[in-house]
This record gives structure tokens, sequence and C-alpha cells, in this order.
């Protein structure tokens, strides 16, 4: 993708260089600092997420890529900051409320059950989308019956999306490990979500299973329109894949801006080259 | 045949569409699983959507004549495109949808094809990598819209807004169309078929409506097929033998064609729907095989017994009560049994328990494995027959099937074998030309109509069955001058699980030799079994208890290849084990897995020097390519062991 003359207009979004419009701004994380005791894993970022719009989290191990995750996602509770979502400041969340909100997420290690089938796992993602009671459920009538139907249906859809159509009945257990990260994803997609977040997605994968996950990655956002942000180690990946990049060290931002930015940015070269730092 | 099937009314396939749809109108045509649903669509469903998208190709500029190239995987929409494209006088070309873009290119720049009709973003992409420069290519349709959003689409439009747009044709292009399709003619070209092109570049067949549609005639009639049947069509669309079964017969019969959900789930597919008229080549019958026994041998104690037991019972009597012959009736009572227990949740797994007619074709099949799907009941048969001869030469009649024959010349076709012994034959199939390739015409088609097969074979005098033996060029005399045919033993081989690849070699010799290739999944599974470890293939290969196990092999195939009075003479003294898998990256095999003889011979010279003298172990160095295109060398010692050999039987006078 050649972002490099897109125009960045601050209040409602910018177009990209293939055409996409991106819209404002989704979530806003303004000025986050998050403790562990005495060990501050992120010291006062900020950065926001547009509508629309493939976000890059990339940095070293350690540099507090996953926490910053986790405070998006409402796992861990920032002691200093604010995070806006849809125009609004969001107190302190449950993560279940998160994704009631729309936002979903995968795992850096894979968090499926195992003893499911691929179907069933990707079922557990629509219990957002279902209403009726454990009595109905049980008895599997009246509301449950149709409410299974059109959750099935969606799970379908989901399922031929990501081409997984002939392990649908398989147990996850018995699956290799790329495609344990597409039925996650699967999951994910399964709720619906307006965010997205993926936490490594293409870890451990391939050459051939990173190519799938990057196309899957840019189908989703292109056919469902869904805002993305996610964490990658492969350099290739990210400057081929996002819109823009925040970059982060030692819990810090040291750099945001498209791909073609932060690949010339010094301080993002010194810590991925490893210069000392005093 | 009812009387509404006289060929007057079929003259080309849109007249049989027409026909299907006031005849079945309420009839499945076609069922494709889409979101692990089967969706179906009836005989007068398919009409409406072919005559929609007929005249869609019409406002699109499609012109008689013109080339349509198809690519895709088998679903409903791509059959349609092709009788669409038919019903406006064009000429479909299905292509094969794994081609890489160097070979799309020339078929596209020789057929010279204006529309392209695509599958999904794959082909998409290829087809516009080609575009330009040396094709003529201005539009391309395309199926599956994924991921296609973005595309410009300035010549490129969804099969279904081609659809819209035909639907709402105006009345003068109902008639042009409506005047093209019922002009079509019985000479009029059908359909272009592209040979794979084994030797040198893919030649496009030319086939008329009425190649076509005798074709599907006679062997609908053959097999007595009727418009009950259930087929899967799964295999490529631009091969010959698809086109006949999933069009031809199917519009001749008016069966319903059933499309996978994907290339991955046909396994699952094919037990849900369970066809009746099936068609495989031989390495898929070999795979699920392989499946069935690998699994066999995780069962428990006790069920491997009793598959074992059964198995050899059915061996045994099988195919004599598949045939018809006389059984006694403990056997009888016994395979009933047996047909409880084992053969009928077998066939049921395998997705053949209602399959009434079943062909294999394409290469020769190892005759253990045809024999193993006929001991269960399944009529499996064997074909014999090309793409110039719109698939069918000779075919196995009920009752007459077996292995080592390809049957009875097919109804209609003449047969006769030249003094060189190669194959020819004359039937209402024999194609019209090779498009734009006057010379290779004259040289396979005499003016009499007849063709040369390119294969070696003869008749069997006693029942008039055909025998092929080997590709001409392949076939030798060893030093005192018996035939020598590599094929037939290395198929008797391959049949072991355990043996991926044969290559044998004795022309000109006094004996034969043999390389054998291992299969590493079935080998492997073995050794982790009997614990056996090893590091490498090369390792695993020269394990003594591989050896051993595959020494077995080659002298089982000896006793068997003894039997033969004209082969006995190709029983392999000598063979050793590869330390590397014949590989299409470094030339050994075709892309489409067929053994390149001379490139081996020629590559493994000093293995073969050795094989032939007395030497128990020989030291070779090979090149190697790696999948990045990298090169490399690899060392082994290998040994080198004998086979038994049996005396030969005195030819019976």
């Amino acid at each position: 993708m050649m972002l490099e003359n897109q125009t960045l207009a601050p209040s409602d979004g910018y177009v990209t260089a293939d055409g996409r419009q991106i819209g404002g701004v989704m979530m806003d994380l303004r000025n986050i600092t998050l403790r562990f005791g005495g060990v501050e894993a992120i010291k006062d970022i900020s950065f926001d997420i547009r509508e629309g719009e493939i976000r890059a989290i990339i940095g070293p191990n350690g540099a507090g890529k996953s926490s910053m995750l986790n405070v998006i996602s409402g796992f861990y509770v920032p002691q200093e900051g604010e995070v806006w979502f849809n125009g609004a400041k969001r107190p302190p969340t449950k993560p279940y409320q998160v994704a009631r909100q729309g936002i979903a997420r995968t795992f850096q290690n894979i968090a499926l059950f195992e003893g499911m089938s691929v179907l069933d796992n990707v079922m557990t993602g629509r219990l957002r989308q279902m209403s009726s009671g454990l009595f109905s459920q049980a008895l599997w009538w009246g509301k449950a019956q149709t409410e299974e139907v059109e959750n099935r249906a969606a799970v379908e859809r989901i399922i031929d999306f990501l081409e997984i159509q002939s392990i649908r009945k398989t147990p996850v257990g018995r699956l290799p490990y790329g495609l344990k990260k597409r039925v996650e994803l699967a999951r994910a997609l399964a709720a619906e979500p307006h965010l997205l977040l993926l936490d490594e997605p293409m870890a451990g994968m391939n050459v051939e299973e990173k190519e799938d996950m990057s196309r899957f990655i840019l189908d989703v956002n292109d056919e469902f329109g869904t805002t993305i942000a996610l964490i990658e180690h492969d350099m290739g990946v990210v400057m081929d894949l996002s819109d823009r990049v925040v970059v982060m060290d030692y819990g810090r931002k040291i750099g945001d801006g498209t791909p073609e930015e932060v690949r010339n940015n010094e301080a993002v070269i010194d810590a991925y080259l490893g210069v000392s730092h005093d | 045949m009812t009387s509404a099937q006289d060929a007057s009314q079929g003259v080309s396939i849109p007249h049989l569409l027409a026909r299907n749809a006031a005849q079945f109108g309420d009839r499945p045509a076609y069922r494709e699983k889409e979101f692990g649903i089967w969706q179906s669509w009836t005989w007068s469903e398919t009409a409406s959507e072919i005559e929609a998208l007929a005249l869609g190709l019409l406002s699109l500029g499609v012109a008689p004549g013109d080339h349509v190239a198809i690519i895709g995987r088998n679903r409903p929409a791509l059959y349609w495109s092709m009788v669409a494209v038919q019903c406006v006088g064009a000429v479909p070309v299905p292509l094969y949808q794994d081609a890489v873009v160097e070979e799309m290119t020339y078929v596209l720049e020789h057929c010279g094809a204006r529309f392209v009709i695509a599958g999904d973003q794959e082909q998409v992409d290829k087809v516009l990598e080609v575009k330009g420069a040396t094709t003529v290519i201005e539009h391309i349709v395309y199926f599956d819209k994924r991921g296609l959003r973005k595309y410009d689409h300035t010549a490129m439009t969804s099969l279904s807004d081609v659809q819209a747009q035909g639907r709402n044709a105006s009345d003068e292009m109902v008639k042009t169309m409506q005047s093209r399709r019922d002009g079509l003619g019985s000479d009029d070209t059908c359909v272009m078929l592209y040979t794979s092109g084994t030797t040198g570049k893919p030649k496009g067949v030319v086939l008329s409506n009425r190649n076509v549609i005798e074709t599907a005639q006679n062997s609908s009639n053959f097999d007595t097929l009727g418009p009950g049947e259930e087929v899967l069509a799964y295999l490529p669309m631009a091969w010959v033998g698809d086109f006949i079964f999933s069009i031809g017969q199917a519009y001749w019969t008016g069966f319903c064609v059933n499309c996978p959900e994907s290339a991955a789930t046909m396994q699952s597919d094919l037990r849900e729907i369970g066809p009746t008229y099936f068609f495989a080549p031989p390495a898929i019958f070999e795979s699920h095989l392989t499946q069935v026994m690998i699994r066999m041998e995780d069962a428990s104690r006790f069920k491997r017994w009793m598959f074992h037991m059964f198995m050899d019972h059915a061996r045994r009597v099988g195919p004599a009560i598949l045939d018809g012959a006389s059984v006694g009736l403990w056997d009888r009572l016994k395979y009933a049994l047996g047909n409880v227990m084992v053969y009928g949740p077998l066939k049921n797994t395998l997705g053949m328990s209602r399959i009434r007619v079943g062909y294999t074709a394409g290469e020769a099949i190892g005759p253990e494995l045809f024999d193993f799907y006929r001991s269960l009941g399944i009529n499996l048969k064997q074909l014999y027959g090309q793409t110039e001869a719109t698939v069918f030469i000779t075919q196995q009649p009920d009752g007459q099937v077996r292995s080592d024959t390809v049957g009875v010349p097919s109804p209609g076709v003449e047969i006769k074998i030249a003094e060189s012994g190669e194959v020819y034959y004359r039937s209402p199939g024999t194609f019209q030309s090779y498009f734009k390739n006057p010379e290779s015409t004259a040289s396979t088609k005499d003016a009499e109509g007849w063709v040369a097969t390119g294969d070696a074979g003869f008749i069997e005098e006693a029942t008039g069955h055909l025998r092929i033996i080997d590709r001409i060029k392949d076939v030798a005399r060893m030093s005192d001058g018996s035939m020598f045919a590599p094929k037939y033993v290395e198929n008797k081989l391959k049949f072991y699980p355990n043996v991926l690849e044969a290559v044998v070699f004795g022309a000109g010799r006094d004996r034969c030799c043999a390389f054998i290739n291992i299969d590493l999944t079935a080998v492997g599974n073995w050794a982790e079994r009997n614990n056996i470890a090893y590091s490498s293939y090369q390792e695993l290969s020269q394990h003594p208890q591989v050896l051993e196990m595959i020494e077995g092999h080659v002298n089982a195939v000896n006793a068997s290849v003894a039997q033969d009075e004209m082969l006995s003479g190709c029983q392999i003294h000598r063979f050793l084990v590869l330390h590397k898998e014949l590989d299409a990256d470094d030339g050994e095999l075709t892309r489409t897995k067929k053994v390149r003889r001379a490139v081996i011979a020629e590559k493994f010279n000093d293995l073969i020097e050795a094989l032939y003298s007395d030497a128990p172990e020989v030291t070779t160095e090979t090149e190697v390519t790696y999948e990045d295109g990298r090169k490399g060398t690899i060392r082994a010692t290998l040994s080198i062991r004998d086979g038994d050999v049996f005396p030969k039987l005195e030819a019976v006078a």
C-alpha cells in the first residue's frame, strides 16, 4: 500500500492512497500510564484509533505493547490517563462490558476451547447476540431455536469467509497452530466487533500462513469495515498492512505515523538496532 | 431411453437445456454446498439463470465464434457460464485453475479470448497480469466478489451484475440471443479443451456438438444412466472428462451435478451426497485406501482382526459376487455378514454406498487397488480414453470387469492396432482439429478419421478386450527379445502404500532393475509404530528393516509378474531405495507427477551402472533444488538388494 501522499485532517479523517475513507477518531487514549507495583509498563502514552483504519502497535520485546492492548480491551485499568471511546470518556469497566461495546480480540497465546469443535468455538463468539433464557436453551424451544438458526447462519458466513469449511466439525485440539490462529480470528469476528484487537496474529507462522493471515486481515477491514488494532513483530507485515503505526519502547511512545514516516524515524531505528540507553 | 431423447431434439447443449427445463422442470439440476447448506437449482431455474447470463454476455458484446475463457473451481455459476457462452454462439474454453501465469498466458494468447469469466480474486489477479501484453482480453467477468471491490471496474463486471443486465435486456436483444441459440448446428463447435501438454505446448482440441452429444448419448446408454443419477463435480473443469460427465451426460440424461463446498471438503461432501455415478483417477482411490489402512492400524485389536478377516473373504469372493458369477451359499452368507459388519460401514465412510457405476481412468490402476474396491461391492470399472476422442475409446461392460484390460470399444468406436503395436481409433467423438495447428491435426488424425493414441496395446482374442501395455515410446525389448514395459511393473509396486514411486530399467539389458521411492507418510507411520528412530528421509530410506520390507514387496511383485506370459521377463533382479524423493523441482517428474525416465536415467547413471554390476552398495552424490530455488548436494551410500526371480512360464501355444 502506498500511503505517502495521504492527507491527514485531524477532525474528520483522511483518505488512503488506495481510496479507503478513514473516519473520525473512534478510540482516543490520553496520557495513559500503567504501573505494576514499582514497574511502569506504560509511561504517559497518547494516541488514537480512527474509524475504519488498520492501526499497528510495534516495538521490541517488553515494550508494553500487550499491556497497551489490555488497556484498550479494559482488562487493565490504567492508574493515570483517560480512555475515550466513541466520543465519551470510558469509566473503569469490566472486560465483558467492553465486549458489549463492540470490541473483540484474539490472544498472543491461543485461548480456544480445545475439546470443542471449530463450529462451537466460533459460536461462543456469538454469546453477545444471544438473549434467550437458560430454560428455553436447555429445551431448544421457541426463541432459543430461532436464535440458534440465525447465529449459525452468521457463523457459517464467517467460516466461509475464512475458508475453514473443511475443519468445521474438527475439535480444535487436533488442528495445527496456523489454523488455530484462524479459528481464533473467526471467533472474534463472530462477535461482529467495531474494533478488533489482534495480539501478534502472525507469531510463529510460516511465510505462507502469514500471507494468508494478512489477506484475511485486509479482507476483514475491507468487507466488514472493521477497525483493526494489531500488535506485530514482523516489520514487513506491519508496513504492508497498516495505515498508521505507533512505536513503543520501554513503555514510551517513540514514534507515530504512517509506515513510511515510522521507517525513517531515528528513534525507531535506534530501538530496533539496539542502541544503548543511558 | 424415452422418445423425447432422440437426437433430433438435441443438436446442442442449449437445446438439451430447453428440453430438460420442459421435461424435468422441478428436478434438481445443480447443487452446491454454501454456508454449510446444500443449495439447489432446478432445471427450470437453471434455464432462467443461464438465459439471463447469456443476455448479459450479449450486451457486453460477445460475438459468434468468440472464444470465452472460463477459469475457476467447480461451481454451478461457471457451468452455467459455459452454456450461456454457447447460447450466444461463442465457444467456451475452460482453463486449469491451478495453471501458473506463464501457462495461462500461452493459452489465452493462443485461443485469442476477448472475454474471460473467472471464479474469484485469485484467478482475476492472474488474468490481469496476463492482460495487455500479447493477449486481446477486453473484459473480465468474475463470480466471487470477495476482495475485488477496490479493483478498477472499467473492464470488469461481476457475474451477478451481468445477469442483472441480462434480465433487463430489450426484446431486440432477446431475439438476437434466441436466433443465435436456435441456429446452433451439430457441426458447430461445442467446446475447446486444452490438453495438459506432457510433451510440448498444450494443444486446443476442438469438439463439435455432435462429438459431445453423440458420445454422451452412447455412453449414457452403455451404463443406462438416467435422470436420477447424482454426480460430484470435483475434477478440473478444463479436463475433458468433467465436461462430458458434468455437462454432456448431465444435459443428455438430465441428472444432477453436485459441487463441493471447497476443494478441501471433497471427502465429506462425497459422503453427504453419496453419488450414484462416480469418476476418479487412480490416485484418489489410492489415497482413500491409504487413509483407511492407516486408520485401521489405530483401531482396537478386535476390530483389526474383524476387518482383515472379512477383507480377506471379500477379496476372494467379492468380485465374483459383483459379476454375478456362481458363489457357494456359505461364502455368500459370510459376505452378507461382512457387509453388515465391515463393507457397508466402510463404503459409507468413503461416500461410496450408492455408487452404481464408478470409473477410473487417466492412468493404469494397480490390480490390487482395483480389486479392493470391487471386493467391497463397488462397481468400479475402467475406461480408456483421451481428449481427442471426447473421452471414450473403450470401457468395461458390467460383468466383464478386469483390472488388466480397459474393456471393449465403446458404442460407435472402431479400433485397430497398427504394425508398431500402436492403438488407433475412429469414433463419433473423434475431434475436429487442433486449433491453429493443422500440422499436428494431420499427423494425429488421418484422412479416414483414424486417430493415433500414442499407446501400445493389443486386443485379447478370447474376450475382445483391449489391453494397454505402455506409452509406445516407453515400450522396448530386452536383450533376449522379450517385451519390456516398465509401467506395468511400476504400477504393481506402487500399489503398496509404502512405495511412492518406482522406476524400472531394462530396455536392451538382460534383466530388469529398479529404483524405489518410499512414501514418507506410510513408512514414517510404520517406523513410529515399530519404534524405529530416524532423523531424515535419507536415513529412513536406508534402514535395514525398511529395505527388508521393500524387498518383500519386490518379491511379491515378481511372483505376480511371472504369471504374465508376455511380460514375465520384467521381473526385478536388483533394486535400490533412493535417498531422495523424485521431485518436479529437480525435473525428475512432470508437474502432473509423471516419471521422466530419460532425465532420471541420465542423472542417476552411476546408480544404474551399480545395479547392473555385482556391487552390494553404491556411494553417490546428487544435486537437489530446495523450495526457494537454492541448490545443494546430498551424499549417500545406498545398499543394493536382490529380488527373488521366478521361472518364466512357457508361453501357452
